[in-house]
């Protein structure tokens, strides 16, 4: 089911979460809403699932309007962040609630709805559980009871609240790829939010970046890491660094120097540059390049990450260097980025 | 459902460090008081209760309690906690979700409210009922006029046991309703459920054991309230004297006996009340403690 969120706005008691946000989400996809705390990115969630109303705005599931319809008639599938697992009913009855609860014929009889759980216990590899009771599994073990309870449902879209905040780092990898793998499997459309960028960027087929309560970018994640459309994207995914620097001339100026790189389109005036520490190139001869101190200079696994400080205002970027590059030994180095942005100084 | 794999395990004692265990006399000494003054305050006059109460033999027991008078007080009791009990549990669920679940004004008003019967005492409690229905009192003109007898009679006792008992079941379920929060309810929606399904499936089975110490409390006060119930009863015989009231009676008239044997059936009341709550713990220890903080 293709979902689409137009101009939504939320506030919580006159507090904005959401200022006019909007996002199309294509059926089938698997989308991550990815941002810090406070970014907005759960109070979208729960607006798309009908756990919260909108203030302003409207949001459609297919053609049709659900934002004045209640969680029941929207008919989502929400995995809660710590579960929600209904710790009174065994595994099998978890599953089953939510056709339990359904009245008149659409209602399964007993023996079906019996059928349904083990199936999808099957789907998430947790066979021969079903009279298990919660606090008889393994954190993971919930998670995937949770999420088949979820798709019990055949949800028109299936919603993930930080769905392995609550996991060991193993743990997380592993259902990392398991979910990506019932997702192919089954083809829900499916949101899920995280603050892990590693996360996002390796499950989703598109990553919506947040903060501060609006949607900073939407891409795929080689448009996200490679072409981050604001500084905040730029600092918040990946390493980067930045410096100020000056556009005169279509040349990029650190203080009284250009320093190599032409900006024909920029505007003139004060900027920021943006860089990958890795994504550079070391120059013996500065004839246009950025030459700073090392100030600092750390083994970091298989690369050498050198703090230089830069100008005579000693601001501080960060390079990454092979292990045994000579430079490595210098007190000085001279480096050009290889794939960069400005941004207008703030 | 907050963290539930540590909850889940009762919590182990034996490794406590040296630094916070005691020396042997000092364990002693502790141990000796808090026995001594169970033993005194609590376990004495348990023993005197049922002593007295057999003093002249089983048949005076058996006597005293078939004697009508102490039928009727016992029917009305049980009459009492009867109405009493299920209003204060409909009661109690009510508020408790009300503040557990829901933001709003007068929240806090409402939880100290809540708490007004156990700092009021009952006998003010009592007068109050008095004020309000008695001949003089506020609306006792008009329940006159309409032939509506509130005081004196068994409404009026019904009245003041709720009054006193209310905040019983709310004030067990408030705090475990406050912990668990919305999640299981939020689920429940989610898949479907309308809000009495998520009530009868999810709500009420995560606190059911509070709600069961809660109703057992509000049992054991419903049934043994002396003070407010006293104000409004005017203690006519075979009418309006409860378990409580007929035992003063029957003590004032110098019959011990008897009056120990209605207090044995109360002291009973307490001690099967005791036996339950302990069972219940037992049996269900685990749960107790996945769903409770204590």
């Amino acid at each position: 089911m293709e979902v689409r969120v137009a101009n939504v706005r939320k506030e919580f008691e006159r507090f904005p979460a959401l200022h006019d946000v909007s996002l199309d989400i294509k059926s089938g996809e698997l989308i991550a809403l990815l941002g810090p705390s406070g970014s907005g990115k759960t109070t979208l969630l729960r607006l798309i699932a009908g756990l919260e109303r909108p203030t302003k705005g409207t949001i459609f599931f297919g053609e049709e309007d659900a934002s004045q319809k209640s969680i029941q008639e929207r008919n989502v599938g929400f995995v809660f962040q710590h579960y929600a697992l209904f710790r009174h009913m065994t595994v099998a009855d978890n599953i089953g609630f939510g056709l339990k609860v359904r009245h008149g014929p659409t209602r399964p009889s007993a023996q079906e709805i019996r059928r349904r759980a083990s199936e999808l216990l099957d789907l998430v590899q947790l066979s021969g559980l079903e009279k298990r009771y919660p606090a008889q599994l393994s954190g993971g073990q919930r998670q995937r009871v949770a999420l088949a309870r979820a798709m019990a449902i055949e949800p028109a879209v299936l919603l993930l609240d930080e769905p392995f905040g609550a996991l060991d780092a193993q743990v997380r990898r592993e259902l990392r790829r398991w979910l990506r793998d019932i997702h192919d499997a089954t083809g829900y459309t499916t949101v899920f939010v995280t603050h892990d960028q590693e996360e996002a960027l390796e499950l989703a087929d598109r990553v919506v970046v947040m903060s501060q309560g609006s949607i900073e970018q939407v891409g795929t994640a080689d448009e996200i890491y490679d072409t981050p459309n604001s500084p905040f994207v730029y600092g918040f995914i990946g390493e980067s660094s930045s410096l100020p620097v000056k556009i005169e001339d279509g040349q990029v100026w650190i203080a009284d120097r250009p320093i190599g790189l032409s900006a024909p389109q920029a505007p003139q005036g004060e900027a920021t540059l943006f860089f990958r520490p890795h994504d550079v190139e070391l120059v013996d001869e500065c004839n246009g390049c950025i030459a700073g101190t090392v100030a600092a200079s750390r083994r970091v696994a298989g690369t050498r990450r050198v703090e230089l400080e830069i100008g005579g205002e000693r601001q501080r970027v960060e390079v990454e260097l092979p292990v045994d590059h000579p430079a490595a030994q210098k007190s000085r180095v001279a480096f050009r980025p290889r794939r960069w942005k400005l941004f207008p100084a703030v | 459902m907050a963290d539930p794999e540590i909850k889940s395990y009762a919590p182990h004692h034996e490794s406590q460090s040296a630094a916070v265990t005691e020396s042997r006399p000092a364990k002693a000494v502790l141990m000796i008081v808090t026995f001594a003054f169970l033993g005194i305050f609590l376990l004495l006059p348990l023993i005197v209760v049922f002593n007295e109460a057999f003093a002249k033999g089983l048949s005076a027991y058996t006597e005293a309690l078939t004697n009508p008078d102490t039928r009727s007080a016992i029917h009305l009791t049980l009459l009492v906690a009867a109405i009493s009990v299920p209003l204060n549990v409909v009661f109690g669920i009510s508020a408790a979700w009300a503040i557990a679940k829901f933001e709003f004004k007068g929240k806090a008003f409402l939880t100290t409210l809540i708490d007004l019967p156990f700092s009021v005492s009952p006998v003010i409690s009592g007068l109050v009922y008095v004020l309000l229905f008695g001949a003089q009192g506020l609306l006792g003109a008009w329940l006159k006029a309409h032939g509506i007898v509130i005081l004196f009679a068994v409404p009026g006792i019904v009245l003041a046991t709720i009054f006193v008992t209310f905040p019983f079941v709310a004030r067990e379920l408030i705090p475990l309703m406050q912990e668990q929060g919305n999640g299981d309810e939020e689920a429940a929606l989610s898949l479907g459920a309308n809000g009495w399904q998520a009530f009868w499936y999810v709500t009420l089975p995560n606190v059911k054991w509070g709600l069961l110490y809660g109703v057992l409390l509000c049992n054991a006060r419903a049934m043994g309230e002396f003070g407010a119930v006293s104000v409004v009863s005017g203690h006519i015989r075979g009418l309006t004297n409860t378990m409580p009231l007929h035992v003063e009676i029957l003590y004032n008239e110098y019959n011990a006996a008897a009056a120990f044997a209605v207090a044995s059936l109360l002291a009973g009341l307490a001690l099967v009340t005791l036996v339950l709550k302990t069972l219940l713990e037992m049996r269900y220890g685990a749960e107790l403690a996945a769903t409770r903080g204590h």
